[in-house]
């Protein structure tokens, strides 16, 4: 098939079409807006579910119930809508059921902005819900590999019986690059034995998430937490460019890796030997490769659209090996690839010991940076 | 060519993202990395609006761009933001029939073209982008005249098809405004 | 002299044999039976997906015969909105609670019907919360003591009891709403034609449908299970008055 220049939001969700969505439910919301309109257009047609909740707790609990039949579902949103759904998604997460859910990350806490943001990691990538459970989360950092990793999402759904997040900022929502779709999978006849379906010929299926004795609640808190372990082992995923001889690392997942690979490629003809490490899976977090990665390079700078949260990541893996610096944008704004040659020149010569939490040096300059008038 | 970045930007409504998109088009079909973003949101509705197009011989990173090559301003406020803004050697074309002043940047190529009236001329006054993609086809060959024109053919909407023909005269006038007219 | 013996009363296939863990009095049992020995009736054990909530009746699923999914608090209309639009060849119902539905799933049961969903709920209205052990309900009657109003529920400051029979039949997506009771052997057999002409309205895809009753809550109420059924008769039905509220034309005909 021949390439298309696609926008994000509907080559992510023409590509579910093609994974072989049966159902999708959602709630619109800037910036992932279009992948409910396009759902809109073309689910109908071709006889599958979409209903446009009243609000993104009734879209993630109709997910939810279309999910318990066993039939791929879905839904897509941004994160105040992260926020609504996350009691859904604890829910499924203890039904043990597949679900794959995308988030068009935008400014936050709270109203914020519909600009781009990174800002929800720890929600997505900690949990976000409440209890115990680990979901799988997918970051990608072109449209091509934002339509594959849909139906990779599907596939790991299925395979751990778990939540897949998928999660990109609003600019890879928003922006057209080339890409290819796949063809269209055939929607599979057979249901999995879980699946409630109507109980003819066996024991009637039973979903839920309630234990109520604690001790079959730690039973089952002990299987996910196994089968995390095998997603762990199978599934670590990731992304290296110009780090064969790097000396500087720096760590970038999503929009904030794609600009950062700009400025490396400038840095590399200046001289400076960097490199980029991008997370493909946020989790399981690619840390027995970033360990190799830190007895390789002197120093690691961390680039993300927050405050600094895959930054607690890095420093649990590198574990004071080597100085670790970090600069973020925060509140919807996307670094521009200057501002980070800057940041590698200035690593580049810098020598010191990073003292303290790395954040600290990059709130005074941020401060300067913005406080200042120099945007 | 290594990589250039092309930003579009006016009023909403003067078509500043879709002239943005032929030129993602016409380098796709080319066989040339694209990508296309837009500001989107609030800004879309009655505001401005701009585009941010890089096209690359090699894989693409940011898509955005603090300095961008190639600027077209369809508006004052486009010419004020990013004139300054621009990179040395850039090429900034400004539609002078809604900018009153010269450019002042003397290590950048600016042309000024009265894309309006231009396109008032050939009798469809919302073609002031396709005048100024058409300058810029001249000014800077990245994509040529003959690959947009095609760009344009083969991706037009349909419902649109019908104006195909005054496009292409509208991109051929701003190519032949800034051959006469020479860039300073 | 001869004897032969006939089956007056057996389990309905549609329940298990379990034990209920509902207390002594408690008119959940009633309801579940009669649930179940309509949908006997229909022959749509083996195609049902029920969807149970949160509150007493979270266990509901140990009780019936038939697949069944556990919902989040309020949340079964979406949850059945989703199974039923991605598998329509299934019959799928709610079994919900007064603060389940009226309360914090109050945005779900009103899109479910408004959207015409056709899915048949089964609203069970005790005026109170029970799991939670008898706080105020959204049906608490105006003056009725709960540990969350132990004055009486004063109207100036917790509001009025809501009427979901009512206002879901002004929704024009509802194809059946009524109100029944379970306070006596008639009022019982009422309240089993009413869940019938349910899974008929839903089996004939007529848009959502919901039969509310009243129930009985003894100990949270504080009284005797006798006395509860006084409670029901007396003191709710004047505020929740029994009756038709909505029935589709087409459903006048089935003689159930």
């Amino acid at each position: 098939m021949a390439k298309e220049l696609l926008k994000g939001n509907e080559a992510f969700a023409e590509a579910a079409i093609r994974a072989g969505v049966e159902g999708f439910f959602g709630y619109p919301i800037t910036p992932s807006t279009e992948f409910l309109e396009h759902m809109a257009r073309r689910m109908p047609k071709l006889g599958r579910a979409f209903v446009q909740a009243e609000s993104e707790v009734a879209a993630i609990n109709m997910v939810y119930g279309a999910a318990c039949t066993g039939k791929r579902v879905m839904t897509a949103s941004s994160s105040p809508g992260l926020s609504l759904m996350m009691e859904g998604i604890s829910y499924i997460a203890g039904t043990e059921i597949p679900v794959v859910v995308v988030n068009v990350m935008r400014g936050g806490p709270g109203l914020g902005n519909i600009a781009p943001s990174q800002g929800d990691y720890y929600q997505m990538v900690k949990g976000g819900g409440h209890g115990d459970y680990f979901p799988i989360v997918l970051a990608p950092a072109s449209v091509q590999e934002a339509i594959d990793s849909i139906a990779l999402a599907f596939d790991l759904a299925e395979k751990y019986r778990s939540v897949v997040h998928v999660i990109v900022d609003g600019n890879m929502g928003q922006m057209m690059e080339p890409a290819e779709l796949p063809p269209m999978r055939e929607i599979p006849t057979e249901s999995p034995p879980w699946a409630v379906t109507g109980a003819k010929g066996r024991n009637p299926n039973i979903l839920t998430s309630i234990y109520i004795d604690p001790v079959d609640e730690e039973v089952t808190d002990l299987r996910l937490l196994k089968r995390w372990k095998e997603v762990e082992k199978n599934e670590v995923r990731y992304e290296e460019y110009e780090l064969e001889d790097a000396k500087i690392a720096i760590v970038a997942f999503g929009t904030s890796a794609r600009v950062a690979s700009s400025a490396i490629h400038d840095a590399r003809e200046e001289g400076i030997k960097v490199g980029l490490f991008r997370p493909v899976t946020l989790a399981p977090y690619p840390q027995k490769r970033l360990d190799e990665i830190a007895q390789q390079v002197e120093r690691i700078l961390v680039i993300e659209m927050n405050s600094g949260m895959m930054l607690d990541d890095v420093q649990r893996v590198v574990q004071g090996r080597v100085p670790i610096e970090f600069y973020g944008r925060m509140g919807g704004i996307t670094p521009l690839p200057g501002e980070i040659l800057e940041e590698i020149r200035r690593v580049a010569a810098n020598e010191d010991e990073v003292e303290g939490d790395p954040r600290n040096e990059w709130m005074t300059r941020l401060e300067k940076k913005i406080m200042g008038g120099g945007e | 060519m290594k990589e250039t970045s092309i930003i579009i930007s006016g009023f909403g409504g003067q078509g500043t993202l879709f002239a943005g998109q032929v030129l993602a088009y016409t380098a796709m079909d080319n066989g040339l990395e694209v990508t296309w973003i837009p500001s989107y949101g609030p800004e879309m509705r009655g505001g401005t609006a701009h585009c941010t197009v890089i096209v690359s011989e090699e894989r693409i990173g940011s898509p955005l761009v603090g300095s961008p090559d190639i600027v077209l301003a369809l508006n004052l406020p486009s010419v004020d933001k990013y004139e300054t803004l621009m990179s040395s050697r850039g090429t900034l074309i400004a539609n002078s029939s809604l900018v009153n002043r010269e450019i002042e940047r003397g290590d950048i190529t600016s042309l000024l073209i009265p894309a309006n009236k231009i396109a008032e001329e050939i009798g469809m006054s919302r073609l002031a982008n396709m005048i100024m993609v058409g300058a810029m086809t001249k000014l800077r060959p990245i994509l040529t005249l003959e690959m947009v024109k095609t760009g344009l053919e083969e991706h037009i909407p349909e419902r649109h098809r019908k104006t195909l023909p005054i496009n292409f005269e509208a991109i051929d006038k701003g190519y032949a405004f800034a051959e006469e007219a020479g860039a300073s | 002299m001869n004897t032969t013996t006939q089956v007056v009363y057996e389990r309905p296939e549609s329940l298990t044999g379990t034990h209920t863990h509902y207390c002594p009095g408690c008119t959940h049992g009633t309801a579940h039976r009669l649930i179940a020995e309509v949908i006997d009736e229909m022959g749509l054990r083996e195609n049902s997906i029920g969807v149970a909530p949160v509150g007493c009746s979270v266990f509901a699923y140990n009780y019936f015969n038939m697949d069944f999914v556990e919902a989040a608090h309020g949340r079964a209309p979406a949850m059945a909105t989703g199974i039923k639009r991605v598998s329509p060849e299934n019959t799928v119902f709610t079994y919900q609670g007064d603060g389940d539905l009226a309360s914090i799933g109050m945005a779900e049961i009103m899109h479910a019907s408004a959207r015409g969903e056709n899915i048949t709920v089964i609203f069970i209205n005790n005026a109170i919360y029970g799991m939670t052990g008898g706080q105020m309900a959204p049906t608490t009657l105006p003056g009725m003591k709960t540990t969350s109003s132990p004055y009486g529920r004063d109207v100036e400051l917790a509001g009025f009891p809501i009427k979901m029979a009512e206002l879901l039949s002004v929704m024009d997506g509802s194809g059946y709403i009524v109100r029944r009771s379970l306070h006596d052997a008639k009022h019982i057999r009422q309240a089993k034609k009413a869940v019938r002409l349910a899974f008929e309205t839903q089996q004939r895809g007529l848009g959502f449908s919901m039969v509310e009753l009243l129930s009985s809550c003894p100990t949270n109420w504080g009284i005797s299970p006798q006395e509860a059924l006084g409670f029901i008769s007396e003191r709710m039905i004047p505020v929740f008055p029994l009756g038709d509220y909505k029935v589709n034309p087409e459903l006048k005909s089935i003689r159930v």
